[in-house]
């Protein structure tokens, strides 16, 4: 398993359209790929969950990424972290 | 003659017959069916069909009011898909063999109830997202497709409540205007009433049982105020008002892009009011010079904690970058009096007004005052940035201010972190501020006149108690006076004056203050281009 944290730039958080995005990114991998705020911990490839996680610009977020291609998953996640939150 | 009053979500006047739009809420059964699967299967077209319709309301909404309102129905289509969701219908159906309709409706109550008790707004904002995307789901499984919106004649539509995709269905030539009985002034159909230029009215607390389709309403986005079955009096004003406002409009657009220069050839700064990062788009419609008031409250409000440097460095210089190097003047939190934030823990004061407040929350917490001028001076390096401090009464005040401001620059100076030390002026609002003006203006950079406390603290007057309407005069001789001697005693020192209270877009007075010499108005966006016609009209004189 490989992880990485990320503090959200973006000034609404988390909000639906790049949880729909993020939604889409990770479906593209066959590594599970697991977002956790606090205690909670949900797939990346729910888009009501990861809203329902309500992560707010300036929080900090972990992702967790493992499975068969998980250094592809990994970079890809990190990539999209990056340039849309 | 009939009349409610509600929030008004776009200024402008309508009049015309009214269509009461009630949902076809037919009541879904709980049915009990044997092939589960077969009911399973029926989802699974009833999505596709589903999210098909949304790709077709996106293209739709593209074209008539652009990309960042359409991106609702791509996220709809998204949430369709949840695999959750999905689940949850597909889960009910095979495990207490019921019908399609009946998982789908108890799902969506389930998930939207899950949005409706998060801690923010915006999310809770969700559950009607979730409600919108279960209705079309079950429309479709019971075959019944599209809701139509066929009206021959435009019309004013009233609701219970407007769905986004209901919304965006109508046809924009023919709707007058929006009633809804809920709905705020921030969910999605207020948002498209806007950009599609319709007065709408939200919180019309009006009982739709007991109106018909058909009856002539006028609606009043200006007063926030609809009145069915009008007399012919109030039709005729109504008529000459739209009249009015549509040269109006039309003359003022002919205004972008022009100086604020008198006949004589005096300029004067024109800017605009604004408490969001979502209004610079209004600011830079209607052609402001710059943004004249910044409140930076909304930062701290709605929430549980502080927000931290990072989140206003990025919301301060996500402003900065959108005005393009025009002035951006960010006021520093203004919070105390009738702006109350919980985790501040305050406690409760006789008399807020005069109370802990503003900038003596900011003298008294360094801690809270520090973590803002950090990002203001961090975000200063992306644009034109100038930054005032609210509720100022002494010398002594601004002296600590600055003491506080050295300090922050010292720090980052020594962390090596890019910033800039930008223009910085105060609000003059309490009569103290006035009365020293000559002392003050030596020390900062600008005044700007914050006229609504000014006037409070003059008169002694509760601008919230309406029983003292009757003594409240905002042209009262002592504000303009005290506006007259602040100007002069900054022109003295080579300083610059503004005005941001509600004074600066009183009309009446536009030509009174460019004689007096003031240098900057700063009012509501929609209020820039109705200055300019007047500046533009007039002459100083002598």
């Amino acid at each position: 398993m490989k992880e990485f944290e990320h503090v959200v730039a973006d000034s609404m958080g988390i909000h639906a359209r790049p949880a729909g995005m993020l939604a889409k990114e990770a479906k593209k991998y066959g590594s599970k790929v697991f977002i956790r705020k606090d205690e909670k911990r949900v797939e990346a490839t729910k888009l009501m969950a990861i809203m329902g996680l309500g992560v707010k610009c300036g929080q900090k977020v972990g992702v967790e990424v493992s499975g068969p291609d998980e250094d592809a998953a990994y970079a890809g996640m990190k990539k999209f972290f990056e340039e849309n939150l | 003659m009939q009349s409610f009053h509600g929030k008004s979500v776009y200024k402008g006047i309508a009049m015309g017959s009214i269509l009461i739009w009630k949902k076809n809420n037919v009541q879904i059964k709980r049915l009990k069916i044997e092939d589960a699967e077969a009911e399973v299967s029926r989802v699974g077209v009833a999505v596709t069909e589903s999210v098909r319709q949304l790709q077709a309301l996106y293209d739709k909404a593209l074209k008539e009011v652009g990309e960042s309102s359409a991106a609702i129905f791509e996220v709809h289509q998204m949430l369709l898909e949840d695999e959750d969701y999905l689940d949850a219908v597909h889960n009910m159906i095979r495990a207490e063999h019921v019908n399609a309709e009946y998982a789908v409706a108890v799902t969506g109550d389930n998930f939207a109830g899950m949005f409706a008790d998060m801690d923010d707004d915006y999310m809770r904002a969700r559950a009607a997202d979730v409600r919108d995307i279960s209705d079309r789901l079950a429309r479709n499984l019971a075959g019944r497709g599209e809701t139509g919106f066929d009206f021959a004649n435009p019309v004013i539509v009233v609701a219970d409540d407007l769905s986004p995709s209901e919304t965006v269905q109508m046809d924009k030539g023919k709707i007058l205007g929006f009633v809804t009985v809920h709905g705020s002034t921030n969910s999605h159909t207020a948002i498209l009433a806007r950009m599609m230029n319709i007065p709408a009215l939200v919180g019309v607390p009006v009982d739709l049982e007991n109106l018909e389709d058909g009856t002539l309403a006028i609606v009043d986005g200006y007063q926030g105020q609809v009145v069915f079955e009008p007399s012919g009096e109030a039709c005729r004003k109504a008529e000459t008002r739209m009249e009015k406002e549509r040269e109006q409009l039309w003359l003022l657009q002919t205004l972008k892009g022009k100086e604020n220069i008198t006949l004589d050839g005096h300029k004067i700064n024109i800017y605009a009011n604004i408490g969001n990062i979502g209004d610079v788009g209004y600011v830079l419609e209607n052609d402001a010079g710059g943004i004249g008031l910044f409140r930076s409250e909304f930062l701290y409000l709605g929430r549980n904690d502080f927000p931290t440097e990072e989140e206003q460095f990025q919301a301060y210089r996500q402003v900065l970058l959108n005005m393009a190097g025009k002035k951006v003047i960010i006021r520093t939190l203004d919070i105390g009096a009738d702006k109350q934030v919980e985790y501040f823990n305050f406690g409760k004061e006789d008399n807020p007004a005069m109370g802990y407040r503003a900038i003596r929350i900011c003298l008294k917490q360094p801690d809270i005052f520090k973590t803002q001028l950090r990002a203001l001076l961090r975000a200063a390096v992306f644009g034109n940035l100038s930054v005032m401090y609210p509720m100022i009464t002494s010398v002594e005040e601004v002296r600590a201010v600055w003491g506080i401001v050295a300090e922050v620059h010292g720090e980052l100076e020594s962390l090596d972190i890019p910033h800039k030390v930008p223009e910085q002026g105060i609000m003059v609002e309490t009569p103290a501020a006035v009365m020293v003006s000559d002392e003050l203006a030596r020390l900062v950079d600008f005044f700007s006149i914050g006229t609504n406390d000014l006037t409070q603290y003059t008169l002694a007057i509760d601008r919230q108690n309406e029983r003292l309407d009757d003594f409240y005069n905002p042209h009262h001789p002592a504000i303009l006076r005290m506006i007259q001697m602040v100007v002069v005693n900054a022109h003295a020192h080579g300083k610059w004056v503004g005005i941001c209270g509600e004074l600066g877009s009183d009309l009446e007075l536009t030509e009174r203050f460019v004689r007096m010499g003031v240098d900057e108005l700063s009012v509501a966006p929609g209020m820039v281009l109705s200055l300019r016609k007047i500046v533009r009209e007039m002459k100083v004189g002598k």
